[in-house]
């Protein structure tokens, strides 16, 4: 079956640490110690869709987005 | 390519392996050079003509299992069925940029076989629909003015004009010499028009690439293998090699007293065919800079296969072997190059620009003869933060290096610790490439 | 000063100008602001970039009621057309045009940023730069179209906004002189690292490492 479930993904070459998405979804994103997202490699749970989204519509880079469905 | 590289090249790897060399000239040199391949009529006599095409060919590739030459193993059935059926006006290229200081087996093939490769891009091209193709390649020219390469092809492809034997049109571009011009995405930016930096893998190549187009991109060896292929079929491709690792590849080999030169070999056979494994060799490098280093007994009892080199900690790659001599020191040698690659980073995502930088310095530390304090533990921090954290895999290739470099030369970090070192010699061994500073270095 | 004999739609419309104008002062540095990864004492990030959407808002709200009062006023003859479309305005042809030239633009920005993940980022980021087109012009339309700008506490709060967006333009330009650009960052960072792991003799960056090694204190022998 292939993966339906909701991911984050970031744009690496486009993405510039602006830190944003680590203060929406302090659970699943962490910063690293330049500034850039580590990101669990984990469907995003249905209680952080509405904050996953919002990080991808708030990144100044426009570096973020989600896959699957939803 | 140096002058030794064209003098020794055509030499089988292993004297008497039946069926090589299959690409690069059969002769033994008489002296000096070998004749550039530039006579369409020797080629055409040579390997006859090719007698399986279109969504044929597509299945004895398949068949043949032929893998990508570039450095990854992609399928290649696989990359071309994905473009035949993208639909659009796909685009064939031909990527003979290798990037590695260390690799020169791309240009010993497009200066000694360019026909074979053209062949191939002609027939890739035409299995997948394309009408238009590209020919990317580095310059070749340097200062110990090594060969012409594009002058060289432009005039291979001036006699395929005469004989009017190509349907797609083919350009040649020249690749700046970056470490990662050669990266898929960063080849397709180039040729669109920007600078040859990896892109972000979203949209692949052979859904979007060239003008939007799908884009089928193969190294130039990979297609010599297709068009030989397209004559002699998949059983004949598959009699030499592995059953899981099928047919030949090209090396550049280079020998701990200096020497280079570019072979062809048997996937699957043993390194100690292909090198002088003797004692005075500390450690060998099997894949280029984002290979592995392999310890003298691991290099003397594996063979050229991903199935016995990954286990080891290496890859097979492109080809590129390397036989460190014990006179030189195993950590300075990584810590150049690991400069050098953090220097050939793009400059694009956080995690490469920083970390590689940071990993390289802490190298430095470890090759200096004297305590490196928290320089190893930064280390392996630092490598499990910077893979799979880019756009490309340079980050992880260089880590693939570095981690086996630490394993290999363990010992030789506890030398240090102590105020030691066992080598006898303060030069490096290994080539690296000067460092890129100007943004025109990338277009 | 007095102030010369208006109907009220005259008044609201200049009223309302001003409130855009300043409204889109603190756009500009915001959004300045954001671009240089900065933040705002106190607040996260987020908290920013949200206050420079809703703050965009709030001064398309205000320009479209500046907009609208200036048409409906019988007193001075500017039509729909002349809003949208510089430089048709029976009324101080140049200066309404301006005004339309720069309500065109922040429409553009509004719509491409409403619109930002379905276009993409070049193209959004493409027309995100007229933002810096739109204040000047915005500033040239006030000062022109009406003297209230020219004296006064209104002069003194024009001034201030000027000062804002020129000294935040300033700073934008001059950080990202300095900045390295991609060709340069690793080199950058490798030449930071080495320095802080006190490097005997550490070569700058530009400096190719592949001539020549680094000295032996004490060689062993084999």
């Amino acid at each position: 079956m292939p993966d339906r479930s909701v991911r984050l993904r970031v744009n690496r070459a486009a993405c510039s640490g602006h830190g944003l998405c680590a203060e929406l979804l302090p659970e699943f994103i962490a910063l690293d110690e330049w500034g850039y997202p580590l990101i669990a490699d984990a469907a995003v749970p249905a209680r952080l869709a509405r904050a996953a989204r919002r990080a991808v519509t708030d990144c100044p880079a426009l570096a973020l987005r989600l896959t699957g469905a939803g | 390519m140096t002058a030794t590289n064209r003098a020794e090249i055509g030499h089988p790897a292993v004297p008497g392996e039946p069926g090589l060399p299959r690409l690069l000239p059969s002769r033994a040199h008489a002296q000096g050079v070998l004749e550039p391949g530039l006579d369409l009529v020797a080629h055409s006599r040579r390997h006859g003509r090719a007698g399986i095409r279109g969504s044929a060919l597509i299945g004895q590739v398949d068949a043949a299992g032929l893998t990508g030459r570039g450095g990854a193993a992609f399928p290649v059935a696989r990359k071309l069925s994905a473009v035949a059926s993208a639909g659009g006006s796909p685009v064939v290229v031909a990527n003979g940029a290798e990037g590695e200081p260390v690799s020169s087996k791309d240009a010993a093939l497009l200066w000694f076989a360019p026909h074979l490769v053209l062949d191939g891009l002609q027939l890739a091209a035409e299995a997948v629909g394309a009408r238009t193709a590209y020919l990317y390649m580095h310059a070749g020219r340097d200062a110990r003015g090594g060969p012409d390469l594009p002058s060289h092809l432009h005039a291979a492809m001036a006699q395929r004009a005469a004989a009017g034997t190509d349907r797609a049109t083919v350009q040649l571009i020249e690749a700046p010499p970056r470490f990662l011009a050669g990266e898929e995405t960063a080849l397709v930016s180039l040729i669109n028009g920007g600078p040859a930096r990896p892109a972000d893998k979203q949209h692949r190549p052979f859904q979007r690439g060239i003008g939007g187009r799908p884009t089928l991109v193969q190294n130039v060896e990979t297609l010599a293998h297709l068009a030989l292929i397209a004559r002699h079929g998949a059983a004949w491709f598959r009699s030499v090699g592995t059953r899981t690792e099928p047919g030949s590849m090209l090396c550049t080999i280079r020998e701990s007293d200096g020497q280079v030169r570019v072979a062809e070999a048997a996937l699957g056979t043993p390194l100690s065919w292909l090198l002088r494994l003797g004692d005075e060799v500390q450690a060998v490098l099997s894949g280029g800079y984002h290979g592995g280093w392999l310890t003298l007994t691991d290099a003397r009892r594996v063979a050229l296969c991903n199935a016995e080199l990954r286990p080891a900690g290496a890859i097979a790659g492109a080809g590129v072997l390397v036989a460190l001599p014990a006179a030189h020191c195993g950590l300075a040698e990584t810590a150049s190059v690991a400069r050098s690659l953090a220097l050939e980073s793009a400059g694009q995502c956080g995690p490469c620009f920083n970390g590689l930088p940071a990993i390289a310095a802490a190298l430095a530390e470890l090759a200096q003869p004297r305590p490196a304090g928290r320089a190893l533990a930064n280390l392996q921090r630092w490598a499990g933060l910077v893979t799979g954290r880019g756009a490309c895999h340079h980050p992880d290739g260089t880590v693939r290096f570095v981690a086996s470099a630490l394993s290999v030369f363990g010992a030789e970090i506890a030398v240090h610790a102590r105020g030691r070192c066992t080598a006898t010699r303060s030069d490096l061994f290994l080539p690296v490439t000067a460092p890129a500073l100007a943004e025109s270095d990338w277009r | 000063m007095g102030i010369t004999s208006s109907t009220a739609l005259w008044y609201a419309s200049r009223a309302t100008g001003v409130v855009a104008l300043v409204l889109l002062t603190v756009v500009v540095v915001l959004g300045i602001l954001v671009s240089r990864h900065g933040q705002l004492p106190g607040l996260p990030r987020f908290a920013t970039t949200s206050l420079h959407r809703s703050m965009s808002l709030l001064a398309v709200a205000f320009t479209a009621v500046h907009v609208i009062t200036a048409i409906a006023d019988p007193y001075v003859s500017i039509g729909i057309a002349a809003a949208i479309i510089p430089f048709t305005s029976a009324y101080k042809a140049v200066w309404i045009g301006l005004g339309a030239v720069s309500l065109d633009i922040i429409v553009a920005l509004i719509v491409t940023s409403l619109a930002r993940a379905r276009i993409g980022r070049r193209s959004w980021r493409a027309v995100h730069w007229l933002a810096y087109a739109s204040w000047p012009v915005a500033l040239l339309h006030s000062i022109g179209s009406s003297g209230d700008l020219r004296s006064g506490g209104l002069l003194a709060l024009t001034v201030l906004c000027t000062a804002a967006v020129v000294g935040a333009t300033g700073w934008r330009v001059a950080s990202a002189a300095i900045a390295p650009g991609r060709a340069d960052r690793a080199a950058r960072a490798l030449a930071s690292a080495e320095a802080s792991a006190r490097l005997p003799g550490h070569l700058a960056p530009g400096e190719a490492s592949a001539a020549g090694g680094r000295p032996l204190t004490q060689a062993g022998a084999r």
